[in-house]
């Protein structure tokens, strides 16, 4: 087997028994990398001598027997994820030159288990986006098929391991972002419960709902990369201490049994003709496998997208306040005074989505609009929150798509705002309830593009959907599908 | 709905954005759609419902209030676009 369609869990065997060594395997991915980027553009910066250092130091960690499942690994991370002494932009001219002083504990956690860093992904500017359109770094094109999205925000994430550049990655999700490009891709993507995974040094955009997760080729995979992830951080004040599961020992428990809810709004007139003939066979296939499947209702998923936009906006404004020109980040070098210098350092650094949800969020805090707008967001998340309690008193695990459509067309939406946010109508009611999800490779559009179903899982059940997919992928074989690239 | 250059405006200047004329009337218009959109919400009775900043439930996270290293002031200002020895520098704010 080539080196570059390997899997974690493939490669971690090999260099287990010494038939590969990680400087080979690093050597490979840089390689490929070199080949296929001016096609993709997944990377903001490859950092191959740093990861031919951190190849050697695995190898040798290797050879004195204190292997860990990651340890000589390589992967990369979006360009969200602060890395200590590596150059890091968040997509955004902002941060264009920004060198971070300290690392994100994900990362490290990461880094510590002795994986290689590949480089640091493409991504929306500050995670904003569900196309990649907005970074300020090149396009980042689907490795399915070159002239479409590949999702967003952490479109490089997904591209990455589509065009097999990375055996996995690491993405963040506020609003779909790892699950809508892991659908648009093909890849296996986890957003974790609130709380379960540290999100200090993550950039922040909308800290209410940011969430870290991998994307990989498959389950096992996603829960390797979880299991090395998940746990409290004193750093991060709303890290949750809860036990961490042994998630890959509990991957095969098997699914007989298991109570599956089918959300009736999410199904929708109107949804993609492939999206719903995946669907269908998806259930199909549980069916087979022994789980039940009851149908239930989330009656305010309506209004999601509609809160999501108001409070993801909200915290956005006041995060990004932060963008003054003075700590870190662009200044603007012509300024006539200090309150000139803030405003043209961020006019001239943020890029148009971004001023776009400053704009809106500052709009619904300013005076006379936080009670209508913002506080009603709020209180439209508690409804939507309580859908989620009430439904899954009934069911273990729910199915649904991830996205209305397979990718769309590279400038489809991009004048059209409202449209694009659309897009993770899904997705979104996931991060509002704070609650896990996973997007699993479920079928091809009749065009050829990759089609994800999610599993929603309860409160730190991650456990739970982690199994369903795995017997899923047992019984079918989208995961082990590639880019023609 | 209807959000007026002068509506832009306004929310830029408290964003400390600046905008061009063309950037005005485009967001102007993106804005007065999507916060149409968003009016749906004036649907739902959220008469006696607590607003939720947060999803999971978890208390104030407390910590022993001891001094620990910190990253120091030489790392601080490594990214600094302009310094003066061991301070940030800005243009002068008070003329």
């Amino acid at each position: 087997m080539n080196i570059i369609d390997m899997t974690i869990s493939g490669l971690h065997a090999a260099l287990k028994s010494k038939q590969l060594s990680s400087v080979e395997a690093t050597k490979a991915m840089l390689e490929r990398i070199e080949t296929v980027e001016p096609q993709v553009g997944s990377f903001i910066t490859v950092t191959a001598d740093h990861a031919l250092e951190c190849a050697a130091t695995a190898d040798l960690r290797i050879a004195s027997g204190r292997m860990d499942m990651l340890t000589g690994i390589p992967l990369a991370v979006k360009d969200i994820f602060l890395t200590e002494g590596i150059r890091t932009t968040c997509g955004s001219r902002i941060l264009e030159n920004f060198i971070p002083p300290y690392s994100a504990t994900s990362y490290q956690n990461l880094r510590d288990s002795g994986a290689v860093l590949l480089g640091k992904l493409n991504q929306d500017e500050f995670a904003m986006g569900s196309s990649n359109e907005s970074s300020a770094f090149g396009v980042c094109r689907n490795p399915w098929d070159t002239t479409r999205i590949p999702g967003g925000s952490s479109g490089g994430s997904a591209a990455a391991i589509a065009a097999r550049q990375a055996i996995a990655t690491l993405g963040t999700d506020t609003g779909g972002s790892i699950r809508q490009p892991a659908s648009h891709c093909g890849c296996v993507g986890l957003k974790p419960t609130y709380g379960r995974v540290s999100r200090y040094g993550v950039i922040a955009y909308a800290s209410s709902l940011d969430q870290v997760g991998p994307l990989t080729r498959d389950v096992t995979d996603n829960a390797i990369m979880l299991s090395a992830l998940a746990g409290y951080d004193p750093k991060d004040s709303t890290s949750v201490d809860e036990p961490v599961p042994d998630y890959v020992s509990e991957l095969a428990g098997g699914i007989k049994g298991l109570k599956i809810g089918l959300p009736k709004e999410y199904f929708i007139a109107g949804l993609d003709p492939d999206v719903q003939k995946t669907m269908d066979a998806v259930i199909e296939t549980y069916r087979r496998l022994g789980a039940e499947f009851v149908e239930i209702s989330l009656p305010h998923t309506d209004y999601a997208v509609a809160t999501y936009y108001l409070i993801a906006t909200a915290e956005a404004s006041s995060n990004l306040a932060r963008y003054d020109g003075v700590r870190f980040g662009h200044r603007a070098k012509e300024a006539a005074g200090l309150l000139d210098m803030y405003t043209k350092s961020r006019s001239e650094g943020f890029g148009a989505e971004v001023k776009r949800r400053i704009m809106l969020g500052t709009y619904a805090l300013s005076s006379g609009y936080y009670d209508a707008y913002y506080v009603k967001a709020q209180k439209a998340r508690t409804l939507i929150m309580n859908d989620f309690i009430k439904a899954f008193e009934s069911v273990d695990v729910m199915l649904t798509p991830v996205a209305p459509t397979p990718a769309f067309k590279i400038g489809e939406k991009v004048n059209d705002p409202l449209q694009m946010y659309l897009s993770d109508i899904f997705t979104i009611p996931v991060n509002l309830a704070g609650t896990c999800a996973m997007s699993l490779p479920a079928g091809f559009s009749a065009d050829g593009l990759p089609i994800g179903v999610q599993l929603i899982g309860k409160p730190f059940g991650e456990e739970v959907i982690l199994r369903a997919g795995y017997a899923f992928e047992q019984a079918t074989e989208w995961h082990k599908a590639t880019a023609a690239l | 709905m209807s959000i007026t250059v002068a509506d832009v405006e306004h929310v830029a200047r408290l964003a400390r954005l600046e905008l061009g004329a063309d950037e005005k009337k485009l967001f102007a218009g993106q804005m007065d759609a999507i916060l149409g959109y968003v009016e749906k919400l004036k649907e739902l009775n959220t008469d006696g419902v607590r607003p939720t900043s947060h999803a999971i439930p978890v208390e104030n996270a407390f910590r022993e209030d001891l001094v620990c290293p910190s990253i120091g002031v030489d790392k601080a200002l490594d990214n600094a676009p302009l310094k003066s020895g061991t301070y940030f520098s800005v243009p002068k704010v008070i003329e």
